[in-house]
């Protein structure tokens, strides 16, 4: 048995011409020469190894990075950012010395090929990224997007990714308070996963990614190191599918909620004691990301010795040990004469913990295996100066015909019979009817502070028991109207969630986003990708929200079809006293309904086209921030002074499909008259942006409409709470039971 | 005076905070019990919260079953010690022999998250004083493996002797037989279900009710006027 020698530094620069496998391992040719030029020599195993998953597009952001600084450049002025871009998750400061950390991550590529594990795994990261900003998580989001509801394959992705995300949230005991579910062809063979957390912590227990102070040990905790996910940055995440090259499984990874649980418990008493210098989880690239960025954001000197790492498969090598992506494991730096507490934290958590190495004085990482030097780097080359592209980006031929295509020539419907016909259609589709059947798997009452969960506008979380004080979240995004014109659809995104916060009684705070495009190869959708992106950070500008991180998803597309742009948007609010929220629901028959803002004959990209005739085209609805944030502006007013009972935002499926939803959660009917200068259809479907509903008791008429008179923001009663249906005067009425019927049994119609 | 409530924390264990909450809420002092101390800490009573201990692996509460904690609680519960166990703790309590029967998967198969009507059949337990009997009441339910069964003769047996504490209304959420969402043994003193009433103790949190805290004002009633 012959035995190849150890690819050590000293034997990489003594073997310069050896050949070495950067083309599987997802480099360019271009890319490598630039690794053996900041080396000075060829890298050994390891060195390609760590380098190939950090310059991967998922972990060096390669194609995004030259627009995403405008969200840095662009950002507004915000005392309440605490942490910003760069960080594992961005921090806001809510008040009475509390600070939140949220973040919005994609986990769409594993997600498609193994549902269950693919969607699990993704809710892990994402609270590990929380937890390692000293944070306590207390509610995770899932934004959705599958293919056809009706498409054999949406039966095996969908109830494969609420499963994992309820077996995984569930186990964790951290309620799920909401997100998205949205159907379209365009992600049927990429079904976009993104998944959201969010934790709380006192200002004084903010932790980074940084590894500081020679001396101080290097500690690997949570579960042993397995052969699981290797490459699942590289490969899986940075990368089109293609039915030509064998099966991605492998490089999914495992996900074991218990071990997490006990992570997380374990992380946070070890905070509590002030035990951590510095902290990184260990997600995408494993050990390369979590040293090298550890090592980069500290003085940079860093020693590990890989032999020390636990493992569960003890075949694996060096380079394998470095590219594992196995779950549940968080790397610490801790004093030396902290480490033997440490320790016993770990173990009274019976989580397995190992000093794997220390904080040098230089500034190189070094990692051993078997006494040989196996790595030797510049921590900084590795983590961050990866390579950059300015990737072509031209407007594709196609958008001016798609924009020409007006949605508002679509044949209407003629006569009432039609309109109600059309009503129920719409409620009943599958992008507009109740997700009960996927929101019942998921736990929203643990840790007993949901105040809002979904179908509410926002999830809201109290987080002081004393004073009420709680944050709301909301994400939103709108594939169609981006496809039709992406700046608009990416600021039709954050206005929205924006606005949902609002909606609930909460003052929008501060923006993350998951950026979900095709493949940034193709100059259109590199296109898309730029204007989104200058969309969000201008309108992020203009609201006073600054973008706190999150996660750009490239290659969502099969062979040449790229889904549809899809920026994800999360907002976070902040409402003072939770007993002040404002639910969706019809509290009390005889309040008066009012619709806030302008009704314009807006349907390009809108549900009621899509439902009646399966058209996409024309124009986006207009976007108009000033009036977003009069309106927030209002509700939060109103909210707080006790002015209306109820509120519901109006956005897909217009105004119809809002009424319909607060009439049946409220199991409270509603009389509708259309307003003077609208026409019925209009008044039912548009979707101009900038509107929501609000119910308001009759004692606080007066009092709503001069408030809303004295800051200009246009206000029309068009009915009142009333009855077991839903009726427009003079077209239609429908019982709440037929209503019901239609908007709850689709979905699991579909998915039985 | 007033009662101290012991809520045992297991690796795993989620509502155990939330359990802690409600005892407070009652008015009563809940006192965090750790699963590897034996030590009870002079508790006048113990719950075992809600949660996926040891992940349910193996079986739902099978391992927690042996945990050091258990011994104690095993021991004192056979001599009177009022035990609660809700969801994970009811699974804890059937796998540890002190209620009979046990849990298997919901038979839908999936998780499932509700608001759920359930009748008070029996409010002569030490936790259940405080309602009426036959009362209706409204209590968050959250689980995978909820679904109550027991042989005939342990279901007749429970049936003629009035220990099913609990029954779903309306729905039945997970295939439970006759429909059982909780039981008690003999005494009256140790009671299981899969139902969270430390989920059902303020308004505005979660479904904003407060039908669960009578539970915990039963225990706090029976244990300073005892």
């Amino acid at each position: 048995m012959s035995r190849t020698p150890l690819d050590t530094v000293e034997h990489a620069a003594a073997t310069p011409d050896v050949e070495l496998p950067w083309a599987e391992l997802g480099l360019k040719k271009d890319e490598y020469e630039r690794v053996v030029e900041i080396l000075g020599r060829r890298p050994t195993g390891a060195e390609l190894a760590m380098y190939s998953v950090m310059w991967s597009e998922h972990c060096s952001y390669k194609s995004s990075k030259v627009h995403l600084r405008q969200f840095g450049e662009k950002a507004p002025q915000s005392d309440a950012l605490l942490v910003g871009i760069g960080e594992n998750a961005g921090v806001v400061d809510v008040g009475q010395g509390y600070a939140v950390t949220f973040k919005v991550e994609s986990h769409n590529h594993p997600s498609y090929v193994e549902p269950y594990q693919g969607a699990a795994t993704g809710v892990g990261g994402i609270v590990r990224d929380i937890i390692a900003m000293g944070a306590r998580p207390v509610a995770v989001v899932d934004p959705l997007r599958f293919g056809a509801a009706d498409h054999p394959d949406t039966k095996r992705v969908l109830p494969g990714v609420v499963a994992g995300i309820g077996g995984y949230g569930n186990c964790l005991g951290l309620p799920n308070i909401g997100g998205e579910v949205v159907f379209d062809a365009c992600y049927q063979g990429n079904p976009l996963v993104n998944a959201g957390a969010i934790g709380v912590m006192r200002h004084e227990d903010i932790h980074l990614a940084k590894a500081s102070g020679a001396g101080n040990k290097v500690i690997l905790y949570g579960a042993r190191t397995g052969g699981d996910g290797i490459g699942g940055a590289s490969i899986l995440a940075s990368e089109t599918f293609d039915d030509a090259k064998p099966s991605k499984r492998p490089a999914v990874q495992v996900g074991d909620p218990f071990q997490e649980k006990l992570l997380i418990e374990c992380t946070l008493e070890a905070f509590k004691e002030k035990l951590v210098v510095g902290i990184q989880d260990l997600g995408a690239a494993g050990l390369s990301c979590a040293t090298s960025e550890l090592a980069s954001n500290g003085s940079g000197g860093m020693r590990v010795t890989l032999d020390d790492v636990p493992l569960r498969d003890s075949t694996l090598s060096p380079e394998e040990i470095l590219m594992s992506e196995s779950q549940e494991r968080m790397c610490a730096v801790v004093e030396p004469e902290k480490v033997e507490r440490f320790l016993e934290i770990c173990d009274k958590w019976d989580v397995i913990a190992t000093v794997i190495g220390e904080v040098t004085d230089g500034d190189r990482l070094e990692i051993y295996w078997h006494g040989g030097k196996i790595v030797d780097v510049d921590p900084r080359t590795v983590a961050h100066d990866g390579p950059v592209y300015e990737r072509p980006y031209a407007r594709p031929s196609w958008q001016d015909e798609l924009q020409a295509d007006d949605a508002n020539k679509l044949a209407r419907p003629g006569t009432s019979a039609e309109l109600k016909d059309q009503v129920l259609k719409l409620v009943g589709s599958p992008n507009q009817a109740s997700k009960k059947w996927i929101t019942s798997q998921y736990d929203h009452f643990v840790q007993g502070n949901t105040v809002l969960a979904q179908p509410e506008d926002s999830g809201m979380i109290r987080i002081d028991e004393e004073s009420g004080l709680g944050v709301a979240i909301a994400t939103d995004g709108n594939g169609r109207y981006a496809k039709l014109d992406p700046y608009a659809g990416a600021q039709l995104a954050l206005a929205e969630a924006y606005r949902n916060v609002a909606t609930t009684g909460a003052k929008p705070l501060a923006v993350s986003d998951c950026l979900n495009f095709g493949s940034p190869e193709d100059p259109a959708v590199m296109w898309q990708f730029a204007e989104a992106i200058r969309g969000l950070a201008d309108a992020c500008q203009q609201l006073g929200t600054p973008v706190t991180g999150g996660n750009v998803s490239l290659y969502n597309q099969t062979g040449e079809v790229a889904i549809h742009p899809t920026p994800v948007v999360a907002v976070l609010g902040v409402i003072d006293d939770v007993a002040r929220r404002t639910p969706v629901a019809f509290q009390e028959e005889g309040q008066l309904l009012y619709l806030l803002g302008d009704t314009r004959e807006e349907f390009g990209g809108s549900a009621w086209s899509q439902v009646v005739h399966d058209h996409l085209g024309g124009l986006p609805p207009k976007v108009d921030l000033e009036r977003e944030r009069l309106l927030a502006e209002i509700l939060i007013s109103a909210s707080r002074d006790g002015m209306i009972d109820s509120a519901h935002d109006l956005s897909d499926g217009g105004l119809i499909q809002a009424v319909v939803e607060s009439a049946l959660l409220g199991g409270k009917g509603a009389r509708l008259v259309v307003p003077d200068g609208l026409d019925a259809f209009t008044f039912l479907f548009s979707e101009s942006a900038g509107r929501a509903i609000v119910a308001v008791p009759r004692s606080e008429e007066v009092r709503f409409n001069d408030m809303c008179g004295a800051r200009g923001l246009p206000v029309t009663r068009i009915g009142v709470v009333d009855g077991e249906s839903v009726e427009l005067q003079g077209e239609f009425e429908l019982t709440l039971e037929e209503l019901r019927q239609v908007h709850e049994e689709t979905i699991p119609a579909l998915l039985k | 005076m007033t009662a101290r409530i012991g809520v045992v924390t297991f690796p795993g264990s989620l509502d155990d905070r939330d359990t802690q909450r409600a005892i407070r809420l009652a008015g009563a002092e809940p006192v965090a019990l750790w699963h590897k101390d034996k030590d009870l800490h002079q508790v006048d009573a113990v719950v075992l919260p809600g949660g996926f201990s040891y992940g349910d692996y193996l079986r739902a509460g099978a391992i927690s079953r042996f945990s050091p904690v258990m011994e104690t609680v095993i021991e004192q519960a056979r001599a009177g010690l009022p035990v609660l166990g809700i969801c994970n703790g009811f699974q804890i309590l059937t796998e540890a022999h002190l209620l009979p029967g046990g849990m298997l998967g919901n038979d839908h198969l999936h998780f499932i998250c509700r608001d759920q009507k359930l009748r008070v059949e029996n409010a002569d337990t030490a936790w259940t004083v405080d309602y009426e009997q036959g009362q209706e009441i409204h209590i968050p339910l959250k689980n995978m493996d909820g679904r109550y069964v027991a042989d005939q003769y342990t279901l007749d047996k429970l049936e003629a002797e009035g220990r099913v504490a609990f029954r779903y209304l309306d729905f039945n959420p997970n295939g439970s037989l006759n429909d059982i969402a909780g039981i008690t043994n003999e005494a009256g003193n140790v009671v299981g279900l899969m139902p969270h009433p430390e989920h059902a103790t303020e308004p505005l949190i979660g479904t904003g009710r407060t039908d669960g805290l009578p539970f915990f004002t039963s225990i706090l009633k029976k244990l300073v006027t005892a």
